[in-house]
């Protein structure tokens, strides 16, 4: 049903990925994305991939959680690995009618396909080791200095979370709904399209009523704690970077730019 | 007319969110049955509900529809949802037609009716939950919340369906709200000759309208059958946090003090009869009972007008304040 969907989903844990300060799991994402596009030579996308499976590793985050998550995109990485062993010129190694596969284009489609899958993985262990609350939280706080250009970033936060925190309820809602229309023999599932847009009419008009609904009821109830967005707001949990959370920082770091430098070079080296 | 046997299901099968929802429960219905379903949140009642009508497969077990599992290939899903309607909690939430009376037309319009046919079952489920004809051409949004609870469960027994199931149908209603929902139920049913299966948390309700009862707790069956039956084996439901009706608890009371009343009456008016059974038949413990005026009183009220009575105990009192501790 609806519930099995995985949208960005949270499994929890105890590990050490799961407690890194968020902030620090989105630096890192990110250096390990560019270091990823950065990549050319097979010692770095050694390097990178290393890097990955050992976080995925640490993280006891289950392959087959992370299989699901990729298996969406499957199509666009096949797509583009087999564009690239075509168009790729070089020595043709076999060719047939118009095709023409090098050895080049081998090479570089085994990169492609890697570089697709890595970068998803990436974004998924993110995803899957931080809650979405941890997630929005980090985001502002690392957004933070744009506040001082007048950018709403407190309000972008906010927004965010309150999104990110409604998510499963209006799925939960939908659900619901769906079941009781069901109930009363509305069909979702045959004809044509036109009949299956008219058939979500009892499906989406009482779920935007009570997404209405819930937006005033939950603005009435910040409005009673006294919410007057971000000026003077404090936290509850504060974000400490700990011992831990640098370790992991610097070590990251040096390891990424220690295998794109290598790859840089070694790609100017015979 | 319908069964569930020995259903087990669970909610995230395959996730590391799995929660068993139900672990071999079991229900029945004859056809024409008022049945009570009651079991404290989180016992499985709903999910329950839900697979006798096919909204969700059990993992184990089978649902009987007129001897017929409903999961059996060839069988039509749609014409099970006809024949076993199911009203959810909060049913107002899936109002969304222009009009009351178009809201109302969206079941039997599935089942594929005349135009003829669709109208007239319209204004009769209208009529038999108490919705005046003037609100037919209203926006259903524009009611209030106990006509919006009525117009939706109207837009179930439109469909005419052989067992009605409510799930909590008087939930956050007011007591008057109450009462008209469980006088429509009984209406519905007599006029209909419908089964009617009620989920609640009230044993009031359940004493007042219901023929059998069946108690879930953490997603088994365990209890079933006639409410004389389940109400004799009161340790059961008082292991799981549940209790007989409270006028129940008072005549068990007064019994356990020496009183010979008749404790198998569950609702006020049937303890107010046992009560002057008592009088009436002299009994020579029974001093004086006086009765409050027969009514539609709710239940928590009755010992507020006094029970004078002494005992032969030397223990004459009155429970004055509504509390009755047995």
């Amino acid at each position: 049903m609806l519930k099995d969907i995985t949208l960005g989903q949270y499994f929890p844990g105890s590990s050490l990925v799961h407690k890194l300060d968020p902030r620090v799991k989105f630096i890192l994402l990110f250096c390990f994305i560019t270091a990823l596009l950065m990549a050319r030579h097979p010692l770095t996308y050694a390097g990178v991939l290393v890097y990955l499976v050992s976080a995925i590793a640490v993280s006891r985050v289950k392959p087959k959680a992370l299989m699901k998550g990729l298996r969406p995109m499957l199509f666009i990485i096949i797509f583009t690995a087999l564009l690239n062993m075509f168009y790729t010129p070089g020595e043709p190694l076999v060719s047939f009618w118009v095709f023409k596969i090098s050895a080049e284009g081998i090479q570089r489609a085994v990169f492609m396909a890697l570089r697709l899958l890595m970068l998803i993985s990436a974004t998924f262990m993110l995803t899957y080791t931080t809650s979405p609350i941890a997630l929005s939280d980090a985001l502002a706080r690392l957004l933070s200095p744009l506040a001082k250009l007048r950018v709403p970033v407190h309000e972008f936060a906010m927004m965010m979370t309150i999104a990110l925190r409604f998510i499963p309820t209006i799925i939960e809602e939908t659900d619901k709904i769906m079941s009781a229309q069901k109930a009363r023999g509305a069909d979702f599932e045959t004809g044509n399209l036109f009949r299956r847009a008219k058939a979500l009419i009892p499906l989406l008009v009482p779920l935007f009523v009570s997404a209405f609904r819930r937006a005033d009821d939950l603005a009435v109830a910040m409005e009673c704690r006294c919410y007057r967005g971000g000026e003077g707001r404090t936290r509850l949990k504060q974000l400490h970077m700990t011992g831990k959370d640098t370790l992991t920082l610097l070590g990251s770091l040096l390891l990424l730019s220690g295998v794109t430098v290598l790859g840089r070079l070694g790609w100017f080296l015979p | 007319m319908l069964e569930a046997r020995q259903i087990t299901y669970i909610y995230g099968a395959g996730t590391p969110f799995e929660i068993k929802a139900l672990d071999g429960a079991d229900f029945s219905v004859s056809a024409g049955e008022f049945a009570g379903v009651i079991g404290h949140t989180g016992s499985g009642k709903s999910t329950l509900i839900q697979h006798l009508n096919g909204l969700l497969k059990p993992h184990g077990g089978q649902v009987l529809l007129e001897g017929r599992d409903i999961w059996d290939k060839g069988n039509k899903m749609r014409n099970v949802r006809f024949a076993v309607g199911l009203v959810f909690q909060y049913p107002e939430y899936q109002l969304f037609e222009e009009t009351v009376e178009k809201d109302i037309a969206f079941g039997p319009k599935a089942m594929g009716l005349s135009e003829i046919e669709i109208s007239e079952r319209t204004a009769e489920a209208m009529e038999l939950v108490g919705l005046d004809k003037s609100i037919a051409a209203k926006s259903p949004f524009d009611l209030s919340g106990g006509q919006k609870r009525r117009a939706a469960i109207a837009g179930v027994i439109a469909m005419r369906p052989k067992v009605l199931v409510l799930d909590e149908p008087t939930a956050g209603l007011d007591p008057s709200g109450r009462r008209e929902i469980m006088s429509l139920l009984s209406a519905y049913r007599k006029q209909s000759g419908a089964a009617v299966v009620l989920v609640t948390h009230s044993m009031e309700d359940i004493a007042r309208a219901a023929d059998s009862l069946t108690v879930l707790s953490r997603s088994k069956t365990v209890a079933r059958g006639s409410l004389n039956e389940v109400f004799h084996n009161r340790e059961t439901l008082t292991q799981i946090g549940l209790d007989v009706p409270a006028v129940t608890r008072v005549l068990l009371r007064l019994r356990s003090l020496g009183l010979d009343v008749d404790t198998e009456a569950y609702t006020l008016e049937d303890a107010i009869e046992s009560l002057s059974r008592l009088r009436a038949g002299n009994h020579p413990v029974a001093a004086e009972t006086t009765s409050p005026p027969v009514g539609g009183t709710p239940p928590q009220e009755e010992n507020k007008r006094g029970l004078t009575f002494n005992s032969p105990l030397g223990r004459g009192g009155r429970e004055s304040d509504g509390v009755v501790s047995c």
